[in-house]
């Protein structure tokens, strides 16, 4: 290490006594990050999840058109320099409705954490920290949703909303939120009666102030755990509805939706339906492996 | 933890502890009928389907508009609604379905052994082969079986099972012709065997038509194989982990000090506390299947509740729809219910 600015943040990053709140959590990620880059699948799995992440963001600057226009000329064409993927039965480039798609994926999951986290997060840490009765309905009604078959209350809920996007992720995070709930509730238990909720209640510190500054940050790492190990199940969710047609719908680049319509092409035109579930199976399988990683990172119990 | 401590304490299980699990587990059962019903009530009446035009369709004049709207009862107050809808649930009505003009009811008993079929053998096949090959995984952690349960397991839980039926679908129907095409027989059987039970094997095997037995039998290779990969891998890691946790545990070098054999101790020690922890696991296993088959059902054109509730969805036939979610929905939950039933049964730390 030649350079003072480097040596600098070693030292400020390995010291042994942190002088500053700040200084302690760069640390304490600094540690969870050489945990977490030790282990090559993980880091793999975090890789996959930025080209996803790059791909949304960049897509036109990487695509040759939108993906959206019909060019009849060259329809069905195989795998070549020209069309790496392929062209589908409207002649439209694979590869660029699939990189397009990154982003309706990448919508969908934001959206879907958008909602999921902080309603498991209110409900649930208000379930803890109130206790009594308040615990007990929200909990009933938790277990309830819990215990609901996701798909198909999925399906019977688009059926009513109508097919799309939005009612897709609607139908996903009614279906999703009850495990954040838990995890949030089991948190505020054993925060409750801790002395620092004590010395903020004996300082004037409001009921709802206290779960938002105090407890709801430290239920962060495990819901960031938990949602990366779900992101892949919400994937492959909103890819099944699009598939069922109850998702996005044509001519949106959705892998789901690409899947179903490039189905009737599987004997002669393989790569139409094939490439789409090749590029889910890769997104989930990232998200998967990054979640294993954090949850090794975040949670040694669960270190097997 | 407070199991712990009475099953310490030595207090065994007594007829009123197990009569008090049973209650509670009746009551959980109750309040999630009562939330999936008010879920499917909310989406059949509430939302933006007129139930009325839905059946008077939208030709009809004002006259007979008003009439259905007061036999459905839609002008009394929601709850009045609900406890009407939830009371025709229990007499097993349903509605009648638009699109078969049969009721509801009569459809869902005929597609459901479809489903039940395709659920029950995928599951069996995620326990027999999931539960070895979690079990040796753990033994030989860190080596190459491990690994490659472990790569089987991130497969299983990663891939779109649509996706994979079709691949499967092109490989070994298209490419191969080792296995037949879609459906649950082939074309030219249907309509042979009675159905009985309404399961195709059975029912063949039943009238002694053992050609049709065959086909049926070579037919569900496929859809089960697809079907069971998430079950498989789910399970497989799950076994995995349990028995992790059991290794670790210090009755094990008690049992192995004792001078047991290394297969005693794994199976007869070990794993038969894992084999506790896995009714849960199964039972939820079972449960996701029954609905996770909706898209199995999609590939392989099986006539099953899948099926159903999706060719209804398209033609807003929400009685279908509902009833079909309301009948998995039951499963669903009931499946889980009774596992976590016998779970506590089974092991006394878990009677709270």
């Amino acid at each position: 290490m030649t350079f003072p600015a480097l040596r600098g943040a070693r030292e400020y990053l390995l010291s042994g006594a942190p002088r500053s709140a700040l200084q302690a959590r760069c640390q304490r990620v600094w540690f969870s990050w050489r945990t977490f880059s030790a282990n090559p699948v993980a880091v793999a799995g975090l890789l996959i999840v930025l080209a996803l992440v790059s791909a949304a963001v960049i897509a036109p600057w990487i695509t040759g058109s939108d993906g959206l226009d019909p060019e009849l000329s060259r329809r069905l064409l195989p795998p070549s320099a020209a069309h790496w993927f392929g062209t589908d039965e409207l002649g439209r480039d694979i590869y660029d409705r699939i990189i397009w798609g990154a982003r309706i994926t990448l919508y969908i999951v934001t959206l879907v954490g958008a909602i999921v986290v902080p309603i498991g997060l209110l409900i649930g840490t208000i379930a803890g920290y109130v206790g009594g009765i308040v615990d007990t309905v929200l909990m009933r009604i938790t277990d309830i949703f819990l215990a609901f078959p996701r798909l198909i209350l999925a399906l019977a809920l688009v059926a009513a909303l109508g097919p799309g996007i939005e009612n897709a992720v609607i139908a996903i995070a009614l279906t999703t939120w009850s495990p954040y709930a838990r995890i949030a509730r089991a948190e505020a238990l054993t925060l409750r009666g801790s002395e620092f909720i004590l010395a903020a209640r004996a300082q004037g510190a409001s009921t709802g102030g206290i779960l938002l500054r105090h407890i709801t940050p430290l239920c962060v790492s495990s819901v960031i755990v938990r949602l990366t190990l779900d992101m892949a199940g919400i994937i492959l969710t909103a890819a099944g509805l699009g598939f069922l047609g109850l998702g996005a719908q044509p001519p949106t680049p959705e892998w789901g939706a690409m899947i179903s319509t490039g189905r009737q092409f599987l004997l002669d035109q393989w790569w139409v339906p094939t490439i789409p579930g090749i590029a889910i199976f890769i997104v989930s399988l990232g998200f998967n492996l990054l979640g294993d990683g954090l949850r090794d990172v975040m949670d040694p119990r669960h270190n097997a | 933890m407070p199991e712990r401590a009475e099953a310490e304490s030595g207090s065994g299980p007594t007829p009123l502890s197990a009569l008090s699990t049973v209650a509670g587990s009746l009551l959980t059962i109750a309040s999630t009928f009562i939330g999936l019903t008010a879920v499917t009530f909310v989406i059949g009446r509430v939302m933006p389907v007129d139930p009325v035009l839905a059946i008077v369709g939208d030709r009809a004049s004002q006259d007979v508009y008003d009439r259905v709207f007061l036999e459905l009862g839609l002008d009394r107050p929601l709850y009045e609604q609900y406890w009407r809808y939830l009371m025709q649930l229990f007499r097993g009505d349903f509605g009648t379905s638009i699109m078969t003009a049969q009721p509801v009811l009569q459809d869902l008993i005929r597609f459901f052994p479809a489903t039940l079929e395709l659920a029950t053998l995928a599951t069996l096949v995620g326990v027999l082969a999931g539960v070895p090959l979690g079990v040796v995984a753990a033994v030989r952690q860190g080596r190459l079986t491990d690994h490659l349960v472990r790569i089987f397991g991130l497969f299983g839980y990663s891939v779109p099972i649509f996706w994979l039926g079709m691949v499967a679908l092109l490989i070994f129907y298209g490419a191969l012709g080792w296995l037949p095409g879609p459906g649950r027989i082939e074309v030219y059987y249907d309509g042979i065997v009675a159905p009985v039970t309404g399961f195709i094997v059975i029912d063949a095997a039943y009238a002694g038509e053992w050609e049709i037995v065959r086909n049926a039998l070579s037919h569900l290779v496929l859809p089960v194989a697809i079907l069971s990969t998430y079950a498989l891998a789910y399970i497989a890691r799950m076994t995995r982990s349990f028995m992790l946790d059991q290794l670790r545990q210090e009755y094990m070098l008690t049992a192995r000090v004792k001078g047991l054999s290394e297969r005693a101790v794994i199976w007869r020690h070990a794993f038969r506390n894992v084999l506790v922890q896995l009714i849960t696991i199964i039972g939820l296993t079972y449960a996701s299947l029954l609905e996770g088959s909706v898209l199995t059902e999609t590939i392989f054109a099986w006539p099953g509740i899948g099926q159903y509730i999706t060719h209804s969805l398209f033609n807003s036939d929400m009685n279908a729809v509902l009833g079909g979610t309301i009948v998995v929905g039951i499963s669903f939950v009931g499946i889980n219910m009774l596992s976590d039933l016998l779970y506590k049964m089974v092991d006394p730390r878990a009677r709270a």
